[in-house]
């Protein structure tokens, strides 16, 4: 199981990389190894407004679909479309592979985060 | 010991011996006392095999079946033909005994037939996908327009008023507890009023559901309200006769997003109202969304091709309250029996029954405005059924067509009280000139 | 059977046709139809000669198990013997050739059916009044619901959105809750697998309209504190809705209406012996109280003396939920069942059920794990494949698949999902001590295998005409049609 120390975590296995104003997300690699297979991934609408803790992403595999929580409150501006033709991205590297980009309405919802070791201390 | 039953007192013995206990009611020892019943359910006692295939015999005789009767009768529900092959095929255990496919590698049959009737079901509407059936054409479209609200985010449905009023009621009482508002489009010789559906769209609106041919039996020009609709942002539902898809335009062609319909035409008996057909399908954008089991074609680790459910993330036993519907056991076997029925007639059968239904309604409409006795209601187009008015009262007209052995048409003033005796028949391959001619006399009588 | 199976598009031949057709005596114009109502090209349905389609079926039949053709212990779904003189029944012209739009004093043996249906569903579940018209259990539910919230708003209380559900519920159950639009609510069961009586209480509130249960549960186990479970709910204000799912278990022994259930839907195609067509029809009529009756789907059946009537004039009903009056050919063959069993025969199926599933839990559960062991279980057990899994990775789901080489079809897996690795077997009362022997030794030998030669069991199954199939490809770029 990898983390990353440069990214902040949330409970539910999201990843964060803060750019600016910006924050990018996906989801942990303890989070893939344990969904299986990613069949499909549901991306949230470019321009939606979300609040912190709305699920706005859902991860299928062949047996399960998975929510995924926006870690913080914004507007999306950007989703990975390399994951409509290949969902399986997010098995091969959690970390690699971002699903959406969400432009923060409130930066000190960041600080709410886990940082790296905290988030190993979750997943034991 | 009952015949269906596998153990005799012995062998239940034995058994209760092995679990350890005494007798069977210990196995029941957390029934509360006050519950346990003390009494033999009011039911009646066991009938033999014999005695009640006899007696069953004679109940089913007090029904006016349309083998003695000749039926005229449409509004939903067909008299068409049956070839005699699906029965014996349908007999077949494997097919009905077995249950939904949940083990592929012993469904194969199951889950080729669904595949097979998939595909059947895009060519006829000229969709991306087809689910394996919904309970019936009302809920289908019902379906639909839950999907359509949900996609869109809205949540009024305008539905035309010219679309199978079962199917309407059924729409309206699902909405009723979603929070779905269903706005009528009028009619306007027999078709749907573009004005007033003009004046309806709004951005509130979701879908528009069409039904064509529609109730009246004639046939919609979909095509000039397509763009409405669509430059509203709304989807457009279109409902159809199977049978006429063979001939008339597909949904798709039309640019519906989603198709749905009743498919008893193909080959399901009449029953008394079921087991039906609800079939649905959609565009590619809409497929992860669609209610209902889907199958897919994939190959197993030797590279054989092979069928299994897929799309499961949708469905009620993996998502649960979020799942597209709480659909489950649907209508398979009468899949099944829509696939057959469209193998057996394949691509110029069904063509040719469907120019029969059109041939013989035209002929038995004109037939019967020369008896005098009933006048032209709407000019437009139509393919199995019409509507005239009578100058009898339907009723009345009916009583005495049964005591000639026929069915009569509906009296559509039923659901339609500006349609004074407005008689709506329907004719399909079945029918033949003699009987349309009987029809005719009987009128006149 | 063959290794490969073509789709019947692959068969099929410009040319070739299976259906013959009288020829169309009348002629009235060839332009009846303007033309740009017309297709340009028809739609590409097979071609074939009829023998070709009847073997393609027959051969696809032969790549299926049903009932007949061996052991079926799929839990929760009561796959009982079909009854052959169903079938013969259901087919007599005056049944099937009946439309549903005829008058009523031509259907009067269809009208029967539907009434004596009614009444004797009511008698076995202790409900007052029945509608055969929902097509299948999770459409029942949904029928039951609406009538639950309908009977709130008719008495005021309009805020009542929230439905409760144990976490061991069937997935219909919140799936129907969230159709007819109510809010979920999960209640976790507690260590006996039973409702939490402490977490009930607490879920209970006036914005609750019911909460759905089945008794016996998805554990196959009987909830004995279920008069205290309706006195909670009941004096919340809410009611008590029942999935009849596991009716089997209670034929003449006990009664939901008893229990204190106020609605009621039963599945025709489990208990009634109905068959499940490979997924239907199916049928999920239901039941309600005195208190509730006003509101079920119309039209109701109703006798005046010996004449039968459909009233459509009820103000209260929730309306329709399908349209005409149910899917009939089905609950046509529940009533010949029910007459051909009578109440002795019912009883007797109920109770030679839960023996004979408490029969293979008892010689079971030294191999298997019975997680749940502290009363007898009903109609179906469920065990657990997590000591197979932790000692070598044998999972439930290769369990299943090396019951695949022996000729059955394996027990529902992963259901309840309060169970890990769960395994559930509904031996049914149709089979005897001798099948069910025999399944217990094949269990006996793959927990052996599991133990010995896991590898045997992990890439199971052997001998059936596909291996395991990859689902993940199919889910990922589905192709869910023929494509020329």
């Amino acid at each position: 199981m990898k983390v990353l120390n440069e990214l902040k975590y949330m409970e539910s296995h999201e990843w964060v990389k803060v750019e600016g104003n910006n924050a990018r997300m996906g989801i942990s690699d303890y989070a893939q190894e344990h969904l299986g297979e990613v069949v499909f991934v549901e991306l949230p609408e470019v321009g939606a407004s979300v609040k912190a803790g709305d699920s706005i992403i859902v991860l299928e595999s062949v047996k399960a679909a998975s929510d995924v929580y926006a870690p913080v409150s914004g507007t999306v501006v950007e989703v990975n479309e390399a994951l409509v033709d290949n969902p399986g991205l997010i098995n091969e590297s959690a970390y690699d592979n971002w699903i959406a980009v969400i432009e923060m309405s409130d930066a000190s919802e960041v600080d709410n985060m886990l940082s790296a070791s905290d988030y190993e201390k979750v997943c034991e | 010991m009952h015949r269906y039953i596998g153990n005799t007192d012995q062998d239940k013995a034995a058994m209760l011996k092995e679990i350890g206990v005494d007798n069977i009611n210990s196995l029941f020892s957390a029934v509360p006392d006050s519950v346990h019943l003390d009494r033999k359910l009011n039911l009646p006692d066991a009938l033999s095999e014999l005695e009640l295939v006899k007696s069953l015999k004679s109940l089913s005789k007090t029904n006016y079946s349309t083998d003695d009767y000749t039926c005229f009768l449409g509004a939903g529900a067909y008299d068409h033909y049956i070839p005699t092959v699906i029965g014996e095929l349908l007999a077949r255990q494997e097919f009905y005994t077995a249950y939904t496919p949940y083990q592929p590698e012993i469904s194969q049959g199951t889950l080729q037939v669904i595949f097979e009737y998939q595909s059947m079901i895009c060519e006829l509407t000229g969709m991306h996908v087809a689910n394996a059936s919904m309970y019936d054409g009302a809920t289908a479209m019902t379906e639909a327009a839950i999907m359509a609200a949900d996609s869109t985010k809205r949540n009024e449905i305008l539905v035309g008023k010219s679309v199978n009023p079962e199917d309407r009621k059924v729409l309206s009482t699902y909405a009723k507890f979603r929070n779905m508002t269903i706005t009528e489009v009028g009619y306007k010789n027999g078709q749907l009023d573009v004005e007033d559906l003009q004046s309806k769209l709004n951005s509130n609106v979701a879908a528009l559901i069409v039904q064509s041919p529609n109730f009246f039996g004639i046939i919609e020009d979909v095509e000039g309200v397509k763009d409405l609709v669509h430059n509203n942002k709304s989807l457009l539902i279109v409902s159809a006769d199977p049978i006429s898809l063979a001939v008339l335009k597909s949904p798709g062609e039309l640019g519906a997003d989603i198709a749905v319909g009743d498919g008893q035409s193909l080959g399901n008996p009449l029953n008394y109202g079921g087991p039906y057909l609800g079939f649905m399908a959609v565009t590619e954008k809409l497929m992860r969304k669609m209610p209902g089991r889907i199958v897919g074609q994939t190959t197993d680790h030797d590279g054989n091709r092979g069928f299994v459910l897929t799309l499961q993330t949708r469905e009620q036993h993996i998502r649960r309250e979020k799942a597209t519907s709480n659909i489950c056991s649907n209508q398979a076997l009468n899949a099944l029996t829509a696939t057959i029925y469209l193998t057996l007639m394949g691509k110029e059968g069904l063509k040719e029954v469907a120019e029969q239904c059109i041939q013989k309604s035209h002929y038995a409409c004109n037939e019967l405005i020369k008896t005098g006795k009933f006048s032209e209601v709407f000019s437009a187009p139509f393919f199995k059924e019409f509507v005239l008015q009578s100058k009898q009262s339907v009723e009345e007209l009916n009583k005495k067509l049964l005591a000639d052995k026929i069915i009569g048409g509906y009296d559509v003033q039923k659901h339609y009280p500006e349609l004074e005796n407005g008689y709506l028949v329907a004719v399909t391959e079945k029918r033949t000139k003699n009987e349309i001619e009987s029809f005719c006399e009987r009128v006149v009588k | 059977m063959l290794k490969k199976q073509p789709l019947v598009f692959e068969i099929s031949k410009q040319g070739r046709k299976a259906y013959s057709l009288p020829t169309c005596d009348v002629h009235v114009s060839d332009e009846l139809i303007d033309k740009k109502y017309q297709r340009e090209s028809s739609p590409d349905l097979p071609e074939v000669s009829e023998l070709d389609a009847v073997r393609h079926f027959t051969q696809l039949s032969q790549r299926n198990h049903g009932v007949d053709s061996g052991f079926y212990p799929l839990g929760s779904c009561t796959m009982k013997y079909n009854p052959k003189i169903n079938e013969v029944v259901s087919r007599f012209d005056g049944f099937a050739k009946v439309h549903p739009l005829q008058s009523e004093d031509t259907v009067q043996g269809a009208l029967k059916v539907l009434y004596d249906m009614d009444k004797m569903l009511s008698e076995i579940v202790g409900m007052d009044q029945f509608s055969l018209q929902p097509a299948a259990g999770a459409h029942g539910e949904l029928s039951g619901l609406m009538i639950m919230k309908a009977y709130h708003e008719n008495r005021g209380d309009a805020k009542r959105n929230i439905i409760v559900v144990p976490d061991s519920a069937h997935g219909t159950n919140p799936a129907s809750a969230a159709v007819a639009g109510f809010d979920i609510v999960e209640i976790k069961s507690n260590e006996k697998g039973l409702v939490d009586l402490v977490a009930l209480k607490e879920a209970m509130s006036d914005e609750v309209a019911g909460f759905m249960l089945t008794n016996p549960n998805t554990l196959g186990l009987f909830d004995e504190n279920i008069l205290k479970v309706s006195e909670i709910v009941h004096e919340a204000g809410g009611l008590m809705y029942y999935d009849g799912a596991n009716t089997n278990a209670i034929m003449g022994i006990t009664r939901p209406g008893d229990m204190g259930f106020d609605v009621v839907h039963v599945n025709l195609h489990k208990t009634f012996s109905t068959p499940h067509g490979g997924g239907g029809p199916g049928s999920g009529p239901v039941g309600v109280k005195k208190h509730l009756a006003d509101f079920l789907p119309v039209p109701v059946v109703e006798k005046n003396e010996n004449e039968y009537k459909l009233n459509n004039d009820r103000p209260l009903s929730i309306g329709k939920v399908k349209s005409f009056y149910g899917n009939f050919g089905v609950v046509l063959r529940a009533y010949t069942y029910i007459l051909s069993m009578g109440p002795d025969g019912l009883k007797e199926a109920s109770q030679t059920a839960v023996l004979n599933a408490n029969y293979i839990a008892a010689k079971l559960k030294d191999v298997y794990h019975l997680p749940l062991d502290h009363s007898p279980c009903m109609h179906e057990c469920v065990f657990s494949g997590d000591w197979q899994k932790a000692e070598n990775g044998v999972t439930t789901l290769d369990i299943a698949k090396r019951l695949l080489d022996f000729g059955y079809h394996p027990p529902t897996i992963y259901f309840p999902l309060i169970v890990a690795e769960a395994m559930m077997i509904e031996p049914t009362e149709c089979e005897s001590k001798e099948t069910l022997d025999e399944f217990i030794g094949v269990l006996r030998q793959i927990a052996d295998e599991a133990k010995n030669n896991p590898e045997l069991v992990k890439t199971a199954p052997h001998t059936t005409i596909v291996s395991r199939l990859d689902e993940a490809s199919a889910a990922r770029k589905p192709i869910v049609k023929y494509m020329r």
